[in-house]
């Protein structure tokens, strides 16, 4: 049994225009299905919008999911609420974006990495709390005199450490970062990076990692996610999915990324147009108006997501090895 | 010999009194011709964005005092009247920035924005018609529409492009696009990265191009400067700069870069951050984080050294760690 199993996730929004208006409905994400397993990192990738932030909240419930189940260690999370959730939820914790407005600017980093273990009442007095909170400094590679320090005195790249460390707090079986290098520079980065890869090792959690960076997510992932208008389109090894996509939309992604030629050039392919709005997709395969290689069928009947090498799965009606 | 677009010549900025006085640019020296792409990369503090900002004098002196020379088309900019001054800034010499929302005024329609670029620059040819060819040109449908949205009925990157319509509508000699496409999807990236590139071959103009992104700088640039810490610590030919780095800050910026190819190991990382301009370290700015420092490094400032034709270097211990 996998550590966490996410079976036709849908998070659903109904929008109101006017009173007299019918409510319309934005399907942010709409019937995504993935495993993970204890110490795999899974890569979610895909434009603005596409509903990657969405799924990320639902599957550690600061979302209610419309539909589906969020299977984690056999509980369905979907359907607790209350105290029961809490309990759960302790061992899904999640990295946010933003480490400027993730972080309360009146706490002290102190007050931040304990909020968690006193909400949960971890630790049996102030004396454990505090090995275990130097213990968690030491372990993002913060010194332990940023104790008393408040967050503005950081740098982006050692808050998003502290956001780690705070996600670390409970001990979490998975961990979901959403976006947590995009808005660090490349060598602080790949030091955000290395840290979450050796955490990874050393406490054995899993990682979903969101991010728009292909490179990254390749980097850093054990398998990838693309997702395209709220559902994913191809799914597979990280190294085979970037290498050697199978869906059109992936593979124009993989070739938007500006690369660093030394020597040979790549053709690129420029994909037209921006995603359609998710309030109102287009019938058939959602990718089928910016699709390169779009057919009559694609316009009208919508691919189904099939396997087309072990373990390597895609939605498009001509997707191939 | 032609005079080039622009041509800086050891730029100082500094700011602030007495004690409290750091200079945040440090003899930045270079030049740009016409129709020319040049690149500048470096991390968050490296001094890139000031750099662009002093072209066309946006950071109000005083608190700032600049030294050094700044000539666009031959004319130094620091002896400019404000007048004269005007009709540089997106005249002359126009911005496109990281994030368009804040560029666009949020209360005017999108077509008034560039009417008034027009108006501003080229009265003559401020009409409606003129600013719907100019938002076809950028690649929006339905100009006509479009113009009479406001921004927040256009999505990012349609924004850019409107953004970048308005830059070009006053027909500059020099664009500083800073971090033009980093708030954008990589799909929306690679449509105006095009977009910048033809619309430069059709009217020629000169690309100040800032980017942390090296990939970027690989694709659209002919020339690149690398900066750390207020200084150029490596320029020349992209392809040389890139595919064989001498100074151990550009190595260490291309190795962690993850590459689309790479394997799954370690990235190698910069140890440390980017100094402040109050905390400048002695000597080679870049010591503490260099791999290959020297005792002699934290003793005297490296100077910038001339390795062949156009390529330089700050540090005399460039080239491959034996």
């Amino acid at each position: 049994m996998s550590l966490l199993e996410v079976q036709g996730l849908k998070v659903h929004f109904k929008l109101r225009r006017g009173w007299f208006r019918s409510a319309s409905i934005l399907k942010a994400v709409d019937d995504v299905s993935f495993q993970i397993d204890p110490g795999e990192t899974l890569g979610i990738v895909g434009e603005s919008g596409c509903g990657k932030t969405t799924l990320a909240r639902a599957i550690v419930r600061l979302l209610t999911p419309t539909a589906g189940r969020i299977l984690f260690e056999g509980t369905d999370l979907a359907i607790l609420k209350g105290a029961a959730l809490r309990l759960r939820r302790r061992k899904l914790q999640m990295v946010f974006q933003d480490p400027y407005g993730s972080l309360n600017p009146r706490m002290t980093i102190r007050q931040i990495i304990n909020e968690p273990l006193g909400i949960h009442r971890v630790g049996k007095n102030a004396k454990t709390r505090s090995t275990r909170y130097s213990e968690l400094l030491t372990a993002v590679g913060l010194d332990a005199g940023a104790a008393d320090r408040y967050p503005h005195e950081f740098s982006g790249g050692q808050r998003q450490r502290i956001g780690i460390a705070r996600a670390l707090a409970l001990e979490p079986r998975v961990v979901v970062c959403d976006e947590p290098v995009s808005a660090l520079d490349v060598s602080v980065q790949a030091q955000v990076v290395n840290l979450l890869r050796d955490l990874q090792e050393t406490l054995g959690m899993a990682l979903v990692f969101i991010a728009h960076d292909l490179a990254v997510v390749r980097h850093i992932s054990h398998r990838i996610m693309v997702m395209y208008l709220g559902k994913a389109v191809e799914t597979g090894p990280a190294r085979t999915v970037i290498d050697h996509p199978s869906h059109p939309y992936t593979k124009s992604l993989v070739a938007a990324v500006p690369a660093i030629r030394r020597g040979e050039s790549v053709p690129r392919i420029v994909l037209p147009g921006e995603m359609p709005s998710p309030i109102n997709p287009p019938p058939g395969c959602p990718f089928h108006p910016r699709c390169p290689v779009a057919q009559d069928l694609c316009r009208v009947e919508p691919p189904l997501l099939r396997e087309i090498q072990p373990g390597h799965w895609a939605s498009c009606h001509f997707a191939t090895v | 010999m032609d005079i080039p677009l622009l041509e800086v010549r050891d730029l100082v900025l500094e700011m602030g009194q007495g004690s409290e006085n750091v200079r945040l640019l440090n003899g930045v020296s270079f030049t740009l011709r016409k129709g020319e792409t040049l690149g500048l990369v470096g991390e968050s503090g490296s001094g890139k964005s000031l750099t662009a900002s002093s072209l066309a004098r946006l950071t109000p002196s005083p608190p700032s005092r600049y030294r050094g020379q700044i000539l666009v088309n031959g004319h130094d900019v620091f002896g400019m009247t404000s007048r004269e001054l005007r009709r540089l800034r997106g005249g002359v010499i126009s911005y496109v920035f990281q994030e368009p929302a804040s560029v666009l005024n949020p209360v005017l329609r999108v077509g008034t924005q560039i009417l008034e670029s027009l108006r501003l620059h080229h009265p003559e040819a401020a009409r409606p018609a003129e600013v719907h060819r100019w938002l076809k040109r950028v690649g929006i449908p339905s100009p006509e529409k479009r113009a009479r949205q406001y921004p927040h009925e256009l999505s990012g990157g349609m924004q850019q492009r409107a953004v970048i319509a308005m830059a070009l509508a006053s027909q500059p000699d020099l664009l500083i696009a800073d971090e033009p496409t980093t708030a954008l999807d990589v799909t929306i990236q690679a449509q105006i990265l095009d977009l910048l590139r033809d619309l430069q071959q059709q009217f020629g103009m000169g690309i100040l191009l800032i980017t942390h992104n090296l990939g970027i700088i690989s694709e659209m640039a002919g020339r690149v400067l690398v900066m750390y810490a207020g200084q150029i610590v490596e320029s020349g030919a992209v392809g040389d700069v890139l595919g064989n780095p001498q100074h151990p800050y550009t190595r260490a910026l291309l190795a962690s870069v993850p590459s689309l190819q790479g394997n799954r190991d370690r990235l190698l990382t910069i140890p440390g951050q980017v100094p402040s301009p109050r905390e400048f370290p002695s000597g080679c700015r870049f010591h503490p984080r260099c791999v290959q420092a020297r005792p002699d490094c934290s003793e005297r400032m490296p100077i910038l050294e001339e390795l062949s034709g156009s390529r330089l270097v700050r540090c005399p211990y460039h080239g491959v760690p034996a």
